[in-house]
């Protein structure tokens, strides 16, 4: 009740706007693909044409999939190796090398993505990489790698301990008490950051136009390349449709938070 | 404790694999960009030649060595193009960040004060935008700011304006588009402490008389520092990098250091000064990047 009195008006405001900046811009964007009109900003009735329009283009459509294509299987690589560093990190304990993995691990988080790109291209080249759908799945395995891991570390930080413990004290050895007792307990957090992994990559437009080859553009590369020569009607759809791709991503991923969340610990942080 | 002790050695084998793989994919290819960054410009003119020939020997190697030159470092020096462009770079950095924590402190001291169980709704509505794709909200920005959009459409309907204003192309676009996407990053840690923070502190400081604004200056704000300096840093450093939003929102007259080092590459394709401009913007960004990290390691640490 307390807490509740201490809400002035200014908190209210602050936090309306705060939040309408936020949501407003999108949601004219959504309401804006139903335009019948070409003419962007003009009001023409409700109408699908422009999703009508998404879907006859063909290159628009391939660079979706291409998309899709590769968000799923950065993810999944990187959601299996952010869990293996995030465990050795909060479990291992000391090891050789410990500071270097850490700071390796935090570094693209904040690391301005065109460095990254840039480096990572170098390396394609000089190792004669055909340019594609697998150097770009290197590349944001790379990056989101780290994202995992620090949801998942944070899970794991919170996990009380004396579980595992007393599993080998019970005679599992320390494998089985990894597999029985807490990777159900951390499972939670690894689909959240494979959501946030997927996410990410399929939002990317950075680093995938530095490791990519052509003819084989991502969805965000050709909506930069449409976006720099004008507003297209059409983008505001495909816009939309990703939006909507991205919600569903995100219910999922409240839900296994909120799964997390109802086994006592706090939830996962994203 | 023996149970913790021997979970601990199979653990350490569980970094094996991420770890080949962030020095081959994240500290690999750096090398690549400082030994890049030492060639000359007229031998890496693509059709790129190999970086690292090992199979020819110690010899070739050292051959290669003697040919680094600093040339391309020079040359951004003596550039006034790219000097403008670091300064543009910091500029914009610096008075986007200062303008993110003066409209996502308030936002975030209010999500600290609301009851328990809206304050996980605030954080799950202050989240979801940013899962929402980066290039697709800059981009719903530019029907908003565009010339018959719907923000001059509004201005003119209320008749505050007498002719639609140029916005796109502009820098106040620009601020706009980098303070709507980066946000969430400045809410999230400044409210992570002020969630935490006692509130009998305050509750003490006005009880002793202190007006409001003095709680806040003297017992709030100091205690809010640690996540005012994570906001800052996680703003910071990849504004100054940032490329997409000053090259959709920005007019085309003034670059930043991204947007350069974009062109170098893909325009000029001069592989050598761009890899030199990307050395010299991580050198610029080391000091905040280490920060950084030792902010990250003591808060994971407090967190246990």
């Amino acid at each position: 009740m307390r807490r509740v009195s201490r809400l002035s008006r200014f908190n209210i405001a602050s936090l309306a706007l705060g939040l309408a900046f936020l949501y407003l811009p999108i949601l004219i964007l959504v309401i804006y693909s139903f335009n019948a009109s070409r003419l962007v900003t003009v009001w023409g009735g409700w109408s699908l044409r422009w999703y009508h329009e998404f879907f006859n283009d063909r290159a628009m459509i391939e660079a979706a999939w291409m998309s899709l294509r590769v968000a799923v299987s950065s993810a999944t690589i990187a959601t299996l190796l952010g869990t293996l560093a995030a465990v050795a990190l909060s479990r291992g304990e000391r090891f050789r090398g410990r500071t270097l993995f850490s700071g390796m691990l935090y570094a693209p988080l904040v690391m301005p993505e065109v460095i990254t790109g840039l480096s990572l291209l170098l390396l394609f080249v000089a190792l004669n990489a055909e340019r594609g759908f697998w150097t770009v799945t290197i590349a944001h395995t790379t990056l989101t790698m780290c994202f995992v891991a620090v949801v998942v570390q944070s899970r794991l930080g919170s996990l009380d301990r004396s579980l595992e413990e007393a599993a080998m004290d019970l005679g599992c050895n320390p494998l089985r008490a990894f597999v029985s007792v807490t990777l159900p307990l951390i499972a939670p957090a690894i689909v959240a950051g494979w959501m946030l992994a997927f996410t990410l990559s399929l939002d990317d437009l950075v680093i995938a136009s530095f490791t990519t080859g052509p003819g084989s553009a991502t969805l965000p590369i050709r909506i930069y390349s449409e976006v720099r020569l004008g507003v297209k009607p059409e983008i505001n759809a495909i816009c939309t449709l990703v939006i909507a791709l991205i919600a569903v991503v995100i219910v999922v991923a409240s839900l296994a938070s909120k799964l997390s969340s109802s086994q006592g610990e706090s939830a996962a942080p994203l | 404790m023996s149970a913790r002790r021997i979970f601990a050695r199979p653990a350490r084998f569980a970094a094996i694999a991420p770890y080949v793989w962030m020095v081959l994919f994240f500290l690999v290819p750096f090398a690549f960009v400082l030994k890049i960054s030492l060639s000359q410009t007229a031998i890496a003119q693509p059709p790129y030649e190999p970086v690292f020939d090992l199979t020819a020997g110690w010899d070739a190697l050292r051959a290669a060595f003697a040919t680094l030159s600093i040339d391309n470092f020079k040359l951004l020096a003596s550039d006034d193009i790219y000097v403008f462009a670091y300064v543009r770079s910091l500029t914009v950095a610096v008075t986007a960040t200062a303008l993110l924590l003066l409209i996502g402190y308030p936002i975030a001291y209010g999500m600290a004060r609301l009851p328990k169980a809206w304050q996980a709704v605030a954080m799950v509505l202050v989240i979801v935008p940013f899962w929402t794709s980066f290039l697709i909200r800059i981009y719903a920005w530019i029907n908003i700011l565009q010339h018959d959009g719907l923000l001059n459409q509004i201005l003119l309907a209320l008749h505050l304006v007498s002719q639609p204003v140029v916005w796109l192309s502009t820098d106040s676009a620009m601020y706009i588009g980098i303070v709507y996407s980066y946000l969430p990053f400045m809410i999230l840690p400044l409210y992570a402490t002020l969630a935490k923070m006692e509130p009998a502190l305050e509750e003490a400081a006005g009880d002793l008389g202190a007006p409001p604004w003095q709680v806040f200056w003297l017992v709030t704000f100091p205690l809010s520092l640690p996540g005012v300096g994570a906001g800052v840093l996680l703003c910071f450093i990849p504004i100054v990098g940032e490329f997409v939003i000053p090259d959709l929102l920005a007019g085309s007259n003034s670059l930043m250091i991204g947007q350069s080092l974009w062109l170098e590459f893909f325009t000029n394709k001069d592989w050598p000064v761009a890899s030199a401009a990307a050395v010299v913007l991580l050198v610029v960004l080391l000091v905040p990047l280490l920060l950084y990290e030792r902010l990250q390691k003591r808060q994971l640490e407090q967190g246990r």
